[in-house]
């Protein structure tokens, strides 16, 4: 009886042994033709990007099934530290590099080299019922120092106006403080809230409200102000009419070698492919034909 | 209890009942063991508090080193993120707001809490208690990130539209919404201590010819302080530490409002400024330091907070003439 059990086991054991060095080996030989083609691509930063990222890795997982795509989405300043640290193959950035960042970049080898993906703009959004239309980007700057404080400055109702901000951390701040509010600072008085969509239900149920948010999160609940008379749209954007836009970075450690999994990510946005998705996304592609 | 006879006793216990070390060597060694295993597993606790103490301090030194506190404390102009080296560290708006919306809070959900309380322990049905109890108990359980939906969508439009507030986001709104999350507390660890008050006390104040309403007042309430008071306190950390709700409903415009007890305009908590601008800050960097020192004033603050109740109640139990 003891005795049959013990064989039995034995003979169980040599089998998973076998069978394990079997499955290694075989593991082994399909991972020795390419090693020049990394299988895992880490993608890390803007939390503005990210979106565009993650729906390109979906796309690009359907031509590539053999690929691992993480991407993390915490910030802009994370993906360019992440990169710089050789954490991530591609940081996804909001804005351009820092000085500093490109600084530490080198001291430790790094090139970044950006890659421009898509266009953001940042819209400048009031309550529908607001009669003011129009803003040139000094009076927006004017009510976010709090130079202006009451609609009637500028055309408007007798109302004060309610400032609302984004966050400091998020990139619509960074590039709305950017581009409008150059070196200025916004008042004590401007109220800050950490999501667009937090931004925009704010302004669509507060009258007296002025917000900022990116294109993709403008309906019929809020109206976009036209800036310097120019209204924000895919055609004015793509042209650089619109003042407060900016372009949307992928950074990567020197120029991608031809043919690699980086570059064929670094390049999805030409595909047609590539621009449906930024533009059901809510952003811009680069090109307007 | 029956009658124990002398003898008897002496025969059920024929060792002596107390072993010198060298006569029970290893329950002697069972002892020292758990008891210093006990020591332990108690010390963890103190321990954590004082490494988590340790670790903030260290990461806030930088600033007080670099800058001194002197500037954050006199200071409202808290601009962290300015180009150029023109970065400010002013707390005093920070602190203001978080006292500001805390004591808010307080003067809601306190008297609330605690009638809310005495009704349900000795007022209500006990039908309407079993019922009614684990119902506020269930409150307390609501994310808080919920709350801050409930403020941002339905409070804030609702207070600009009936009070004709020009923003729905401020002090007020966060003071209430930090009420209706503290009272489940309050109301739950105070109706505890005024139920183990227990029948003997009451039957005696009838007896002695009081009414329902003397005996609730001058008997009930004053034998469950302690309990309410530690219902207060639990409350009041509950409405200072939280931070989803005031990031999203307080509004966050960061100065002292002015006239300072205009409730109707938005104010900043330490909390929201730590979760909002803790994401994205550069590990190191003076703004980093600048955080943790906003956690320690936070960390001082409720300590202080917590001393000064616990002083409070020695004086409220050393005049009243109790013990415990």
């Amino acid at each position: 009886m003891i005795r049959k059990k013990v064989i039995g086991l034995l003979a169980a054991a040599v089998l998973v042994v076998v069978g394990s060095v079997a499955y290694l080996a075989q593991a082994q030989d399909a991972k020795a033709p390419a090693p020049a083609r990394p299988m895992t691509l880490q993608i890390e930063g803007s939390t503005t990007v990210g979106p565009i990222a993650d729906e390109f890795t979906e796309a690009f997982k359907k031509l590539h099934p053999d690929i691992t795509i993480t991407v993390k989405k915490t910030g802009s300043g994370d993906g360019a530290a992440a990169l710089i640290d050789g954490r991530c193959q591609i940081a996804t950035m909001s804005r351009f590099m820092k000085p500093d960042e490109f600084k530490k970049a080198v001291d430790k080898g790094v090139l970044p080299v950006a890659h421009a993906i898509a266009l953001d703009a940042v819209c400048v959004i009031v309550h529908p019922s607001n009669p003011v239309a129009n803003l040139s980007v000094q009076q927006v700057q004017d009510i976010y120092t709090g130079k202006i404080t009451n609609w009637k400055e500028l055309g408007g109702a007798d109302a004060p106006i309610v400032v609302i901000s984004r966050d400091t951390s998020s990139g619509t701040y960074e590039s709305f403080s950017h581009i409008v509010m150059g070196k200025e600072k916004m008042a004590q008085t401007v109220e800050y809230v950490n999501s667009n969509p937090q931004a925009h239900s704010r302004v669509a149920t507060t009258t007296g409200a002025i917000g900022y948010v990116g294109l993709g999160f403008v309906d019929d609940k809020v109206k976009a102000l036209t800036v310097n008379g120019v209204i924000p749209n895919k055609k004015t954007i793509t042209a650089g009419q619109y003042p407060i836009s900016r372009p949307l970075f992928l950074f990567t450690n020197g120029y991608p070698e031809l043919g690699s999994n980086v570059h064929a990510f670094c390049s999805f946005y030409l595909t047609e492919k590539g621009q449906e998705i930024i533009e059901a996304k809510g952003f811009i592609p680069m090109t307007s034909y | 209890m029956t009658k124990v006879d002398d003898n008897q006793a002496t025969a059920e216990f024929p060792r002596p009942l107390l072993l010198t070390p060298a006569q029970d060597w290893a329950g002697w060694l069972v002892r020292k063991a758990s008891r210093t295993a006990l020591l332990a597993i108690t010390a963890t606790s103190i321990l954590a508090v004082g490494l988590i103490l340790v670790f903030i301090v260290r990461e806030a030194w930088p600033f007080i080193r670099d800058r001194g506190l002197g500037d954050a404390l006199g200071s409202t102009q808290w601009y962290p993120q300015a180009a150029g080296g023109r970065e400010q560290f002013g707390m005093l708006a920070l602190v203001f707001g978080s006292l500001y919306v805390t004591a808010g809070a307080m003067v809601l959900a306190v008297p609330m809490g605690i009638l809310a309380a005495v009704v349900l322990s000795d007022i209500a049905p006990f039908s309407v208690r079993q019922a009614v109890k684990p119902v506020i108990e269930l409150l307390a359980a609501i994310p808080s990130v919920a709350y801050g939906f409930f403020a941002v969508l339905v409070l804030a439009p609702l207070l600009q539209d009936r009070l004709g507030l020009t923003t729905g986001t401020n002090a007020l709104n966060a003071s209430v919404m930090l009420a209706i999350m503290a009272i489940p507390t309050i109301v739950s660890v105070a109706e505890d201590s005024l139920w183990a008050v227990g029948r003997e006390l009451r039957e005696a104040s009838y007896a002695c010819g009081a009414t329902r309403a003397e005996t609730l007042v001058k008997v009930v309430i004053p034998a469950a302080h302690n309990g309410i008071f530690a219902a207060v306190i639990l409350g009041m950390m509950r409405a200072i530490g939280e931070t989803m709700l005031v990031w999203m409903a307080s509004g966050n415009a960061c100065r002292i409002p002015s006239p300072w007890w205009n409730l109707t305009q938005s104010v900043r908590t330490m909390t929201a400024t730590i979760a909002g601008e803790m994401g994205e800050t550069p590990k190191g960097s003076v703004h980093y330091s600048a955080l943790f020192v906003v956690g320690l004033m936070l960390l001082v603050v409720s300590m202080g907070a917590n001393l000064v109740t616990e002083v409070l109640l020695l004086r409220a139990r050393r005049s009243s003439g109790g013990r415990a």
